[in-house]
């Protein structure tokens, strides 16, 4: 996993700092706190790895061990329109491969990349709940169901001037 | 619900919500305000009817007309035609596939006849943000009946009578588990509901807990009651956002009206409830893992014993459950032990809720009674395969399971029948495959998922998982040998015997079962270098069919490494061996000139 080098702001680790208070500092909250502060900074750089561990008073490897260890966790920055393609059972038989593979080269990027212009950022996730719908393609909080390879132009064009 | 005339219930579930089922709520709520029938109606947002493929859904009572794949655009002409002229609106009714009549009643579909909601029988039916409708249909009776007319041991006595086993996968006597928990002294117990949902292509648990979530609350508080533990803890996917908002809003009003707290139902038990947050690790659902999960740390796996039961979470004795089973527990106190194990075969009582997917045109959330046979759930409740293509084979069990086929058709669905079978129960999962899936690819598509979930603690599981998939990859190309395929089947033995925790020794079963069942295939990859399927694409060769083509030069000019030929407006040729098989010249033919073969 790459990761991006941030300063961070004073108010940025105050912020940090208050999250880890509202768990009581308790290590056993790190995950918790992993949460709140993916939520504020939308992902979880090094620098904001080594605030939580000071704060916690754990090792940073081991704030690192479990940031790397839960795919939800993520140290890239996300793009403006995140697409997430569902790649769970009932997708992939209903095509989810193709449709993820069409993503990939009108965006030109891989999995787990964000596009240079930093708008679109491609991931997969496994079974939203909506299989009836499947194959499923989520950007943001909008759902796409029943997506074929054909719709994902359009689907891409939708965001492009916004 | 007394007051008023009609109720108009829609899904409120993710599935639903994903066509805008909050879109046909606004409609109708400004249809009924304009039409001034605000005191005759009410919208009501339920959990899933299970009917997904039909969504969404909007079902009127009394008269339970069932209204299929419903928009916003429809929500006038149904308040105008159904509620003030009494008439049904027939272009939105369910039409049966084989007599293409209109269906009106949700209980002459197929989808429903052979279903037995127990887990399910409030999803569909109440606001489940709403307690007053949950207490209207029995919720919290059972805590009730435990807390002031049974003793803990008798309260155990009765699960053990019941024949529930845990709906999780393993398949363990729930009353036996509480027993063992109960015996176990110490000064903190905590009850653990895994909400984790690691099956990829299901949605059991998410269901309930967006349906219901207050029958797990309510059978949680039971089973602390039983096992002296006053604090529950829900460990729940990060991914499933609608399903922690209802708990957190279900935990509050059970809070309000002490049902959970200090002193509930004014006797001296006390229990409290809170949510803690799984980030993806598919892995997590293992019971340990789980636990350290929770702990704030990796969630990897450790060796049993010691069993939860003796130290869990913290070190104190914990008792973890599976949502569906928490679900059933609240009905088994109030219609009895009894009741409960009339249903289902001689060793699984009850009934079990599976997420049906895949290839078949009824995909949804059902129950049935153990005991109903896969050819019952796929050809009369879920309505055949999709497209009149033919059956192949389903996918039980997720990960951990196996693929069964046509022979197994017959089979009683049990715990027991599906090992029996080389597949299991798992968590409920239900994937339905074509004659158009390629079994080779379906196992690496697991094998790619288990690789990628495991915790790599254990040498079997972190590299012989790898290896396998190499294999199957190497297969799905067209370079497999024959020797490949007893290195399969070795390793995978090697791997079932040898690995730590249930990830590794199950994750060779979808290798095994696609193995044993479908042998031919793996041979045709392997020696005939072809894909029976038409799945695997290393395996197909791009082809211009002579008579389609008009010669417009259109796929020659794309084909990026130049390798088709041809004068204009003459038939063009693809040389094969420079092929990449980009499928770019496919794309670029308006002719349907190529072809994959
Ligand atoms: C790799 C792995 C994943 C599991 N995932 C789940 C899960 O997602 N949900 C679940 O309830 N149980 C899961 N289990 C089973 C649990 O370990 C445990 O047996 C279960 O939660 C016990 O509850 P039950 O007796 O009510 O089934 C999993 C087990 C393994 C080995
Ligand atoms: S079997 Fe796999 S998931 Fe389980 S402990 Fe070993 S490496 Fe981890
Ligand atoms: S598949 Fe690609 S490489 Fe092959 S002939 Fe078509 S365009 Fe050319
Ligand atoms: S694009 Fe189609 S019709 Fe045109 S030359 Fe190629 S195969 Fe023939
Ligand atoms: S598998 Fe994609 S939504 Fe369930």
């Amino acid at each position: 996993m790459s990761s991006v080098k941030v300063k961070l702001k004073k108010t940025d680790i105050d912020k940090l700092a208050e999250v880890c208070k509202s768990f009581n500092n308790e290590p056993g909250e790190l995950i918790n706190v992993l949460h709140k502060a993916q939520e504020i900074f939308g992902y979880l750089p090094s620098e904001v790895q080594e605030v939580i561990a000071h704060e916690l008073k754990v090792p940073v490897a081991k704030v690192y061990g479990v940031v790397t260890f839960y795919s939800f966790f993520t140290m890239t920055p996300k793009g403006k329109f995140p697409i997430s393609i569902c790649t769970g059972t009932a997708c992939y038989v209903r095509g989810a491969e193709k449709v993820l593979d069409e993503f990939k080269k009108e965006l030109n990027i891989q999995v787990g990349d964000t596009t240079a212009d930093g708008k679109f950022s491609l991931s997969c996730l496994r079974c939203v709940g909506a299989c009836g719908l499947a194959p499923v393609v989520l950007i943001g909080e909008k759902t796409y169901g029943r997506v074929a390879p054909d719709d994902v132009k359009q689907i891409i064009k939708e965001y492009m001037d916004q | 619900m007394a007051t008023f005339k009609y109720h108009l219930l829609i899904c409120g579930g993710t599935g639903c919500k994903a066509s805008d089922s909050d879109g046909i709520i606004t409609s109708l709520n400004k249809e009924i305000k304009e039409k001034g029938l605000e005191n005759d109606v009410k919208v009501v947002t339920t959990g899933c009817f299970g009917f997904c493929e039909k969504g969404p859904i909007v079902k009127v009572l009394p008269d339970n007309t069932f209204y299929t794949q419903v928009t916003p655009g429809d929500a006038a002409e149904i308040i105008q035609e159904h509620i003030i002229k009494g008439r049904k609106v027939e272009r939105l009714l369910y039409t049966d596939p084989e007599t293409e009549n209109h269906i009106a009643d949700s209980k002459h579909m197929g989808f429903y006849q052979k279903q037995i909601r127990i887990a399910l029988r409030n999803c569909g039916f109440i606001d489940p943000e709403n307690l007053d409708e949950a207490i209207s249909r029995d919720a919290y009776m059972a805590l009730g009946k435990a807390l002031t007319e049974m003793t803990p041991q008798e309260v155990i006595d009765e699960i053990k009578k019941s024949g529930l086993r845990g709906r999780g996968g393993g398949g363990f006597p729930t009353g036996l588990k509480w027993e063992f928990a109960s015996k176990n002294e110490a000064d903190q117990k905590y009850v653990v509901c895994n909400a984790d949902e690691g099956d990829p292509g299901a949605f059991m648990d998410r269901s309930i807990l967006e349906g219901d979530p207050h029958t797990v609350l309510e059978a949680m508080a039971i089973c602390g009651y039983t096992m002296g533990a006053d604090k529950g803890l829900i460990y729940i996917r990060a991914e499933y956002p609608l399903a922690i908002k209802r708990l957190k809003i279900a935990i509050d009003q059970a809070r309000e009206y002490g049902l959970l707290g200090k002193n509930i139902l004014g006797t001296d038990f006390n229990f409290d409830i809170e949510l803690r947050y799984g980030a993806g690790a598919f892995v997590c659902g293992e019971e340990t893992a789980l636990i350290h999960s929770m702990e704030g740390e990796r969630g990897e796996p450790t060796f049993k014993p010691p069993f939860p039961a003796e130290s869990g979470y913290n070190g104190k004795p914990t008792n973890v459950n599976n949502v569906e089973t928490f679900a059933s527990v609240p009905v088994i106190l109030l219609k009895g032990a009894d009741w409960f194990s009339s249903i289902g075969t001689e060793k699984s009582k009850g009934t079990k809720v599976f997420a049906l997917a895949g290839k078949i045109n009824n995909v949804g959330l059902i129950e049935v009674p153990m005991g109903t046979t896969l050819r019952e759930v796929i050809f009369e409740i879920g309505g055949g395969i999709k497209d009149g293509k033919k059956f192949k084979a389903v996918q039980t069990g997720g990960p951990s399971g196996g693929c069964l086929t046509e022979k197994h058709l017959d089979t009683p669905i049990d715990f027991d029948n599906l090992i029996a079978e080389g597949s299991m129960m798992g968590s409920g999962g239900m994937i339905v495959m074509d004659e158009d899936d390629c079994m080779v690819s379906v196992a690496k598509f697991y094998l790619d998922f288990t690789v990628e979930e495991s915790c790599g603690k254990c040498t079997p599981c972190r590299i012989g998982n790898k290896r396998l998939y190499e294999i199957l990859d190497k297969i799905t190309k067209g370079e497999g040998t024959m020797e490949d395929l007893d290195n399969l089947k070795n390793l995978s033995n090697v791997i079932k015997d040898t690995a730590l925790c249930g990830l590794g020794q199950t994750s060779p079963n979808p290798v095994l079962s696609t193995l044993d069942n479908f042998w031919d295939e793996y041979v045709a990859h392997v020696t005939d270098k072809k894909c029976p399927a038409g799945a695997c694409t290393d395996l197909m060769n791009y082809n211009i069919i002579e008579e389609n083509c008009v010669g417009c030069t259109a796929c020659a000019r794309a084909c990026p490494v130049n390798c088709i030929t041809g004068e204009r407006k003459m038939p063009h040729h693809i040389d094969q061996a420079a092929c990449i098989k980009c499928g770019t010249c496919m794309e670029k033919c308006k002719f349907n000139a190529i072809e994959l073969i």
